[in-house]
């Protein structure tokens, strides 16, 4: 599971505070596909030149994969082993590219009270920072940041849309 | 339409040192009220009681004609004059008493228009046969430095005698405030109740599809009119709640991309933020004398409520359990806080005294409780019951006599009119995500829904105005 690209475009504006960006009223329609997919490269000896570059979201999750987001239990915010594994699978990139720093975003699904739930979202984020941190990451290179139930992923109201937002997504600063 | 165009425009032209301000123009809270007689009350005759009684005063039948004007002239409050402005007062009069399951009163388009002499003189026979047990009488006067004067008058029509009036000097663009508190004046000699009705509300506007919502600080009266938005919406605005004197609003902000709360000046339409950390900042709240802050911070996933001066400086810690304390809600003498806590496992209510001392739970009903607020009267806790489905409930401040008022999906966030008589909270609908303002008395029999332009959440009654 990727995180849609019209998510990325809602937290640069956010955290760019562009006034133009601002204006507009929705984000753009999403990103054309990575050229990767395309056509069959005639010269695989170059593939730096085709694919997403380090330091971008698209380079992280084309290492990682849907591991870029873990999900918890209704309240909860332990780290279980599949949400391990991912963690590792962060770890093990940001590992090797000591350059790239994160935000950990923590959200919560929409049957919890707003408050509670930018709280709850906050604790998620800091599971997920901890246990990158128990892994070896600086915790400087990781930022966190609540969205509580204001950023859905999972757009219906139904367990299987609740379990897909109650979630930390590690999104690459760029 | 317009409105929002008018918006965009002035965002691009904004300069570059603003932005990292979401905010509007400034807005003042307008004029004072001055009143301009205090009424000869009559002797005690007329109708008292609790709310115990509503559903006998259901068919409690109050004609309000349209209030008279002495001498038609032009006012800035009503292009057609003194006159129509009478009208639209009884309106506002007939809408308000007509929206509380209360009374049943007929309004000025279905009534004959009295004269300015029989404002206090009525003329008993017209409105005996009418079916209506009470009289609103009323008139509208310009002065000559340009303020109205409104006159308010309250007749049992059976007993044929006056049983309260009084009078305010309004400026024109108040006038809804002189229509507001000759309300406040007839519901409150009819009930015993203290009055709600001249006051603000403080929510928040959302527009927009249910993964990028575009949530705006927004203030209104009581009844929604006078609406106004204070933040653009390129920030997402939470959770607001008036200052007690209406000249601040605090509410959180991710305009610097973190949830923070800010203190925002509705005079001057700048704004600051409450606690300077690097941390999250939630739920804000104010002291009954608005004198000090209460916030919820979140430092290493682990949310405590704190107090903060409403002057800045250093903030005192005032719970300190691992897991979430959150919220918090005074009493009205200002010496208790009631706030949210899932220190036990789930989300439930707790009351301390102000100093964070003798923490302890009040709530052991099945469910969770979360968003408790203190009604002004100090003897009902509104929450938000957690229970399958979120409803509006109440209880004692020692967590008795639980009652359920609300039966939607999810109701959720109670705030007190001023009275303490009726709740308002937002409702969220399953699936579409839209959401928007209910109140509900408290006999949980009268529920309504406040319309507003856009779809609202959040919503915070401010007190009577000052």
């Amino acid at each position: 599971m990727s995180i849609p690209k019209t998510r990325i475009i809602a937290i640069a504006m956010l955290s760019s505070a562009s006034l133009l960006a601002a204006c507009a009223k929705k984000p753009p329609e999403e990103l054309p596909p990575a050229p990767e997919a395309t056509a069959p490269a005639p010269a695989p000896s170059a593939p730096t030149s085709t694919g997403p570059t380090v330091g971008t979201q698209a380079h992280f999750e084309q290492a990682v994969g849907s591991n870029t987001v873990v999900y918890f239990d209704t309240d909860r915010f332990n780290i279980d082993s599949t949400d391990a594994a991912a963690l590792q699978a962060q770890a093990q990139y940001l590992g090797q590219y000591t350059q790239v720093t994160i935000t950990v975003e923590g959200h919560a699904d929409e049957r919890g009270t707003r408050e509670y739930n930018l709280a709850l979202g906050e604790r998620r984020a800091n599971s997920a920072k901890n246990y990158l941190v128990s892994l070896g990451i600086a915790a400087n290179r990781i930022t966190m940041v609540s969205f509580g139930k204001e950023r859905p992923v999972a757009l219906e109201s139904n367990e299987q849309a609740w379990a897909q937002n109650r979630r930390a997504a590690s999104v690459v600063i760029n | 339409m317009k409105s929002v165009l008018t918006l965009a425009l002035a965002l691009m032209a904004a300069p570059l040192a603003a932005q990292n301000e979401d905010l509007g123009d400034p807005v003042g809270e307008g004029g004072n009220v001055e009143t301009a007689f205090e009424g000869e009350t009559g002797e005690e005759v007329g109708l008292t009681g609790s709310v115990t009684d509503e559903s006998d005063w259901e068919d409690l039948g109050i004609a309000i004609p349209a209030f008279a004007t002495d001498r038609d002239q032009p006012t800035p409050a009503n292009a057609n004059g003194t006159g129509a402005l009478g009208q639209e007062i009884s309106r506002v009069i007939t809408s308000n008493l007509r929206n509380n399951g209360i009374f049943k009163p007929t309004g000025p388009d279905a009534l004959p228009k009295p004269s300015f002499a029989q404002i206090s003189a009525p003329s008993w026979g017209s409105w005996s046969g009418r079916g209506a047990e009470m009289l609103v009488h009323g008139y509208v006067r310009a002065r000559d430095d340009g303020r109205l004067v409104v006159g308010c008058y309250l007749y049992d029509v059976a007993l044929q005698d006056e049983l309260i009036r009084e009078g305010w000097v309004v400026r024109p663009a108040d006038w809804r405030r002189a229509a507001h508190k000759c309300s406040d004046l007839i519901y409150s000699r009819l009930t015993g109740e203290n009055p709600f009705f001249d006051s603000r509300i403080a929510y928040i506007a959302e527009t927009g599809p249910k993964d990028n919502r575009v949530k705006r600080l927004a203030i209104m009266d009581s009844d929604g009119a006078n609406h106004r938005f204070l933040t653009l919406g390129s920030a997402t605005a939470l959770t607001p709640r008036y200052s007690p004197d209406y000249s601040q609003l605090l509410y959180l902000s991710y305009v610097d991309g973190n949830p923070r709360i800010y203190v925002y000046d509705i005079g001057t339409g700048k704004q600051k933020l409450v606690a300077e950390t690097g941390n999250p900042t939630l739920a804000p709240r104010w002291s009954p004398d608005g004198r000090s802050i209460l916030y919820s911070m979140a430092v290493n996933g682990n949310t405590d409520i704190y107090r903060v001066s409403a002057d800045g400086g250093r903030s005192v810690r005032l719970t300190n359990t691992p897991g979430i304390d959150i919220g918090g809600s005074y009493s009205p003498d200002g010496n208790r806080i009631v706030f949210e806590s899932d220190r036990s496992g789930s989300q439930q209510c707790y009351v301390m005294n102000a100093d964070g001392s003798n923490q302890r739970r009040i709530t052991f009903f099945g469910g969770r409780c979360a968003t408790p607020e203190w009604s002004p009267r100090g003897d009902q806790i509104a929450f938000t019951r957690i229970a399958g489905d979120f409803n509006i409930a109440v209880m004692t401040p020692n967590g008795r006599n639980l009652r359920v008022l609300t039966n939607g999906w999810q109701d959720e966030a109670p705030t007190w009119a001023p009275n303490g008589r009726i709740i308002q909270f937002f409702r969220t609908a399953r699936n579409s995500g839209r959401s928007g303002l209910h109140q509900v008395d408290l006999t949980g029999r009268n529920e309504r829904r406040l319309r507003t332009p856009a779809d609202a959440s959040d919503p915070a009654w401010g007190p009577i105005r000052p």
